[in-house]
């Protein structure tokens, strides 16, 4: 439980903040370059194909493993800074 | 030596290592048997949880999904691993915070109310089960082909071995052995895809060897394969989607039902820090991760290996496609994979204009049709079974019998620890949250360890049983766990840790409502408990509401489920004080401690 109540609301915050950015980039490699916006990136050439097939088969799925490493290591630095880790 | 003494050797001494690492590490008490002692470090959970994850479903059948189907399918990568994303945001280090056993423990507790408990206990059951039923019957097909005895001797196989190492196991039992099992396939999977990328693009990198150039031809692999199948009248292999809603609406249903899947869920209780869980989830994607960015790799050369055995003057540099289509393999020489392949009744041959020769090409497609009269084609003649895919492999690319001894060693053991996993969150739901927090509170630790194991039992007879009559839907069984788990779990778990005000009337509603939608667009297409004959409408994309695909309609159901709850809420009171308290913790890491008993 955090001592501090405006101090606990100020991390859920931070907290809330980081998940939407995170989600932002999460749906913009996979439903928006790999699905919604290939043919806007169909003149870029990937390997015999283009990148949309490449962040479909690829890039997003190495973009979901960055994302979740980035918000493992952005939260520690939150739960020191609120001195609400363990 | 045989290539049966070597399969044997390759699957028992696997086999000797899981069961010998279940008794080294023999469950004591309940703690232990549901969650590990809380004591397992990030990267060891998350290896564990990479080998739940991947079922026979990723291991044997995804990759021949895309061989055949191309972009189209990529719905597959995408979500199943976007999934873990959610899952380490939105759920897995909350849970581990709140700090007990099940899922229907959190849904029960967060929303005060034993209905929302025996739903959620509902939910997970039915999800498992049908996920359950897809394993035995995979784990079934691999031990029959490999060991070479009938299909129905193969379940029952698969069946002991599981029932062995998940009920004398238990958590940690399983969490050790998962780890030997995730080294198995991995290897397993990536060892035959090097020396595939080796041979047709001389990079033995899987992932960059589907980029580059195709040796034998001079140009990009994709390019080649595209024109290669063009010159068989399919569409080309990296071509667009016309339904991109449908296709969003997959991908999605498949990334909430991963982070709705109990037993991916419970992985989470099992680190020793709610920083832990986090780590975890990102650890669980990278293992997968190396599986799932070979598979299109995989798929992909798969496909023109295939092709370039019945069409082999269409492997090199080809000037006239129609000339190389006339020189289509004769039957007499066909090489021994599919000999043994037919065997098993997974590849058909049928000469249906007896000519002697194997002719595969799309006979459907309307404009091809004229160029296949002309050359007397009376049909494509060779039906593939998209699941032997993976298994093949190593022979098609002619790698040593040792590779395919591997292959089916890895095979088994997907399919086994994900049963395994699933076995282990049925019979925690029924004796735990079951049993122990709604029937008898009073049962001893004990007696509450012999009802999960009893469970467990009852769980695996049922699946069986499902698996030796199989009832023809193993595809639609996985989705139908996928939109089951996505439609009611998730968004009750999602609204328990980021909406304070949401109350137990509003997550019963939501939760029965998902459910429920979900289950009757499915059953109006698939049938009624999938009874063939019962579906009120064909299932075809014209008769598609919207063109949303059954398989896609757990996000949705997920949207209804949200929608009905936040509804239901503001016209309902708001959860006690001490509920809102619950929430205000769990959102903080501090004090977490050991998973609690209670």
């Amino acid at each position: 439980m955090a001592d501090d109540k405006s101090n606990a609301a100020e991390y859920w915050k931070a907290n809330v903040r980081t998940i939407i950015g995170c989600l932002a980039v999460w749906a913009f490699v996979s439903y928006g370059c790999a699905i919604l916006f290939r043919p806007l990136l169909a003149s870029i050439p990937v390997g015999g194909t283009d990148l949309g097939f490449w962040f479909a088969q690829q890039g997003s799925i190495l973009t979901f493993i960055v994302l979740i490493f980035f918000y493992a290591w952005k939260m520690n630095k939150l739960d020191e800074k609120f001195g609400l880790g363990e | 030596m045989s290539q049966f003494a070597i399969n044997l050797l390759f699957v028992g001494a696997s086999f000797a290592l899981y069961i010998g690492i279940a008794i080294w590490a023999r469950a004591g008490s309940t703690k232990d048997f549901y969650v590990a002692g809380g004591g397992v470090h990030p990267i060891t959970n998350g290896m564990a949880t990479a080998a739940d994850w991947m079922s026979a479903a990723s291991f044997i059948s995804m990759a021949g999904l895309l061989a055949s189907g191309g972009y189209a399918n990529s719905t597959f990568l995408m979500g199943w691993t976007g999934g873990y994303v959610i899952l380490a945001m939105l759920l897995a280090p909350y849970l581990r915070k709140f700090g007990k056993f099940t899922v229907p423990d959190f849904i029960g507790d967060r929303f005060y109310s034993n209905t929302a408990r025996l739903v959620a206990v509902i939910c997970l059951i039915v999800a498992s089960v049908t996920y359950v039923i897809g394993q035995m019957t995979g784990a079934g097909v691999a031990f029959s082909r490999f060991l070479e005895v009938p299909n129905t001797a193969g379940i029952w196989i698969a069946a002991a071995i599981v029932f062995l190492y998940a009920v004398f196991g238990g958590m940690k039992g399983i969490t050790y052995t998962q780890v030997a099992q995730y080294v198995v396939l991995i290897v397993a999977y990536t060892i035959p895809a090097v020396f595939i990328a080796l041979q047709l693009t001389g990079n033995p990198i899987p992932m960059f060897g589907m980029f580059s150039t195709h040796t034998e031809s001079g140009i990009p692999l994709l390019a080649k394969l595209n024109d290669v199948v063009n010159a068989l009248g399919f569409q080309d292999y990296t071509a667009d989607v016309d339904n991109k809603l449908n296709m969003v609406l997959f991908t999605l249903s498949l990334m909430v039902g991963t982070a709705g899947l109990p037993h991916v869920i419970i992985r989470f209780f099992t680190v020793p820090k709610v920083a832990d869980a986090r780590w975890s989830a990102g650890w669980a994607l990278v293992f997968i991760a190396l599986l799932y960015l070979t598979a299109p790799a995989v798929g992909s050369m798969a496909r023109l290996n295939l092709a370039t055995t019945v069409y082999p003057e269409m492997a090199g540099q080809v000037e006239d496609y129609d000339a190389a289509a006339e020189q289509a393999l004769i039957y007499e020489d066909r090489p021994n994979w599919i000999r043994t392949w037919e065997e098993t009744g997974l590849i058909n041959f049928d000469d249906k204009n007896n000519d002697g020769r194997i002719q595969v090409y799309n006979d459907s497609n309307e404009e091809y049709a004229e160029i296949a009269e002309s050359r007397g084609w009376e049909g494509s003649e060779l039906t593939v079974n998209n699941d032997i895919l993976v298994l093949a492999n190593p022979e098609i690319a002619n790698l040593p019998g040792w590779v395919i001894g591997l292959i089916a060693a890895g095979g088994i053991a997907a399919a086994l620890s994900t049963a395994a996993g699933l076995l282990l969150a049925i019979s925690s739901a029924i004796s735990h949250d079951l049993i122990k927090t709604m029937i008898n509170p009073k049962i001893t630790e004990k007696g509450e360890m012999l009802a999960a194991r009893i469970s467990m039992a009852g769980a695996i007879l049922v699946a069986t049983y499902l698996g030796l009559n199989p009832p023809g839907f193993a595809a639609q069984t996985v989705a139908l766990a996928f939109g089951i788990a996505g439609a009611s779990l998730f968004p009750a778990l999602m609204m328990g840790i980021f909406s304070k005000k949401m109350n137990n009337s509003g997550a019963v509603a939501g939760m029965l409502a998902g459910l429920g939608c979900t289950l009757l667009y499915i059953f109006t297409y698939l049938g009624w408990l999938f009874i063939p004959g019962t579906n009120m409408l064909a299932n075809t994309p014209e008769n598609w509401l919207f063109g949303i695909s059954p398989l896609s309609f757990g996000a949705v159901g997920a949207m209804i489920n949200f929608i009905v709850a936040f509804s239901v809420r503001s016209v309902t009171q708001e959860p006690p004080q001490e509920i809102q308290d619950l929430v205000e913790s769990v959102r903080y890491p501090k004090g977490a401690g050991m998973a609690v008993d209670h």
